[in-house]
């Protein structure tokens, strides 16, 4: 009878599976860290677009309007921003996509400061929503908002979201969060116009705050593009 | 929270992946012992054997059966066949009573009492060194018999030898799906031969030394699977099992989820209770890769299918539950996104590697089963059922079988 147990056998099957483990690990931090590195890659690219508009703008000032096209915005802001979202659940490496997630506010602000600037100069129709939400607590409204937003981006072309966790911890955030007195009870929490809303807004809701919005701007227009 | 069950779902992941490579190192160490004979053989000499029918409501298929004694590649006066009619309810007893004047069939009709009483009876009748039974829904190729009397011949330590259980033609994905699984099932049983631990001597045409049943004694209930009780009596013994993986016998299997359902509750049921029975061989070196590989294999395959399925499952509902939300919130969006698909999104987590190797594995015994079974190398359509038939119903009759382990509530038959 083959009773014999083969213990050599067991073992070498033991190390092959931690070597099957290993690899495993190797190749999702290799993966991990690829896509870390195309984050990064992003951000760089949207950073020299702002500061390639920012400068352009200066130079130009108010005299060219009209050469400053919808190319100024980086248009790959809404992109990083759902691969950070998705890498903040999916990759295990939180210090760097934390650290990533701090530029990403902090390139959102600078985007903000700059459309902001350029559309009150120029007149172009624009709207914009500055989105406070949580990741430290489990905020149920903040994903039901963040799917309004979506939607709403998506209806309107001309109109910027610029979303931040409350809990990142970066002074320019705090600094935001101090000007419109946003507290970690109300979220989710949004700024349309200087207007701050506090809990869940439906889209019916939000819509009419675009518009009003686009509305307010229609004067401002005018003044700007006759001089 | 989560780091616990994260933590259970990568110790089983880790025996997943530990059983499905020691198979494959066993694969790899043995390779050259599998062969596959083609053609007739001989033996020195031929040993009586008494095989056994027990039928119960099998109008249909019995005739088929006993024809397949018939047509067994062994001399007539050296194989005796006894049909019994388990207290059938239907024309059974009419059907095999045609065969009662053949001078080497015996028929017998009793009062139904289970499979394991029927067995028990044509042992008690079984005047030959070598007992078996064929169940009545399966079919012997003619030299099935013949190939595994050579291991008994090569070997007189043997005292069982399995055939390769397979599935002739598959009509449906269902039949197919199952096709697939019984191929693999040879490749398994092969390299379970190989460790000195199978667990099942299946029904359909398992031959053993008459002396087994002398010295440990006849067939029990063995809850619904004696054919596997009996093996593990035989491991608990000492008992050598082989398998002729070139012995093929053909059965028939449940063409429905419900016949299918029920089947394989049955089996797992069986398993995880002979199992219990026998729980003082686990883990004890003098039983050999019986007690320290095949049970707790069995068992860590039990609940890591349930856990899988449920952390899919869990994770499916999450998926639900956000999609109600959004419908809920902002409706119905016609608009479609423009879809382009980016590696970014790509799950690289280290669990979808180790899950990704796992499937590899079974895959290849999928092909090699196959190769055993039919001779063919490659892939086939089968194997593409097998993974979804069995992903999406195995895991209700793994819970259903601990269900009812727990509750001591014994499946029916059929």
């Amino acid at each position: 009878m083959n009773n014999n147990i083969d213990w050599k056998k067991y073992l070498i099957v033991f190390l092959i599976t931690v070597g099957l483990f290993v690899t495993a690990i190797y190749l999702s931090n290799y993966f991990g860290n690829q896509k870390i590195n195309q984050l990064k890659i992003i951000q760089d690219k949207i950073a020299i677009d702002i500061l390639s508009s920012e400068t352009q703008f200066s130079l130009l000032s108010e005299l060219s309007c009209k050469s400053i096209s919808d190319s100024v915005f980086s248009s790959e802001l809404g992109e990083l921003g759902s691969k950070l979202e998705w890498s903040e659940t999916n990759l295990g490496n939180t210090d760097e996509v934390s650290y990533l997630k701090k530029y990403y506010s902090l390139l959102q602000i600078k985007d903000y400061l700059l459309a902001k600037k350029i559309s009150s100069r120029c007149g172009t129709k624009s709207a914009f929503i500055l989105y406070f939400y949580t990741t430290a607590q489990n905020c149920s409204d903040c994903e039901k908002q963040g799917l309004v937003l979506s939607t709403l981006r998506a209806e309107y072309p001309e109109l910027r979201v610029y979303s931040f966790d409350y809990s990142i911890d970066l002074s320019a955030v705090n600094s935001m969060l101090k000007i419109y007195k946003i507290k970690d009870t109300e979220l989710p929490a949004l700024v349309i116009d200087d207007e701050v809303l506090t809990g869940f807004h439906g889209l019916i809701d939000l819509k009419n705050h675009v518009q009003e919005s686009f509305k307010l701007q229609e004067p401002v227009t005018k003044k700007v593009s006759i001089p | 929270m989560t780091s616990v069950f994260d933590f259970i779902f990568y110790i089983l992941i880790f025996l997943s992946v530990y059983v499905q490579v020691f198979f494959f190192i066993t694969f790899i160490e043995n390779r050259k012992k599998i062969v596959i004979r083609n053609g007739k053989i001989k033996l020195e000499t031929y040993p009586s054997v008494t095989i056994t029918v027990p039928c119960w409501n099998e109008e249909n298929t019995v005739e088929k059966t006993i024809n397949s004694l018939l047509g067994l590649n062994y001399p007539k006066d050296k194989l005796k066949i006894f049909l019994i009619d388990d207290g059938s309810t239907d024309n059974t007893w009419n059907v095999i009573n045609k065969f009662k004047d053949y001078p080497n069939i015996k028929v017998f009709q009793k009062e139904n009492g289970g499979k394991f009483t029927a067995l028990n009876l044509g042992l008690q009748y079984t005047e030959t060194d070598f007992f078996g039974g064929l169940d009545a829904d399966s079919f012997a190729e003619p030299e099935s018999l013949v190939r595994i009397m050579s291991f008994f011949e090569k070997d007189s330590n043997t005292m069982a030898v399995a055939p390769s259980v397979i599935i002739s033609n598959s009509k449906n994905i269902f039949k197919k799906a199952q096709k697939a699984e019984y191929n693999m099932g040879v490749y398994f049983k092969k390299m379970l031969c190989f460790l000195g631990a199978i667990n099942v001597t299946p029904g359909p045409m398992t031959i053993f030394k008459k002396k087994v049943f002398d010295d440990l004694g006849g067939y029990c209930h063995g809850h619904n699977t004696e054919d596997m009780e009996i093996a593990y009596r035989m491991q608990k013994n000492n008992y050598k099992i082989e398998h002729c993986n070139d012995a093929y016998v053909y059965t028939n299997t449940p063409e429905t989820t419900k016949k299918l359902y029920k089947q394989r509750l049955r089996w797992i049921y069986g398993f995880l209770n002979n199992t219990i029975d026998y729980r003082k061989v686990l883990f004890k070196k003098k039983y050999g890769n019986f007690a320290v590989f095949t049970l707790p294999m069995g068992v860590i395959s039990i609940f890591s299918i349930i856990y899988l399925f449920s952390r899919i499952v869990y994770n499916l509902g999450n998926f639900l539950y956000s999609k109600i939300i959004q419908f809920e919130t902002v409706g119905f969006s016609l608009r479609l996104k423009s879809f382009i698909f980016d590696p970014f999104f790509i799950n690289t987590q280290t669990f979808m590697f180790l899950i990704f190797s796992i499937y590899f594995l079974i895959f290849f015994s999928l092909i090699l089963g196959r190769k055993m079974a039919e001779g063919k190398w490659g892939l086939s359509l089968d194997m593409l059922y097998f993974f979804p038939v069995f992903a999406i119903i195995a895991p209700f009759w793994l819970v259903r079988a601990i269900y009812n382990t727990l509750l001591q509530r014994k499946p029916a038959w059929r």
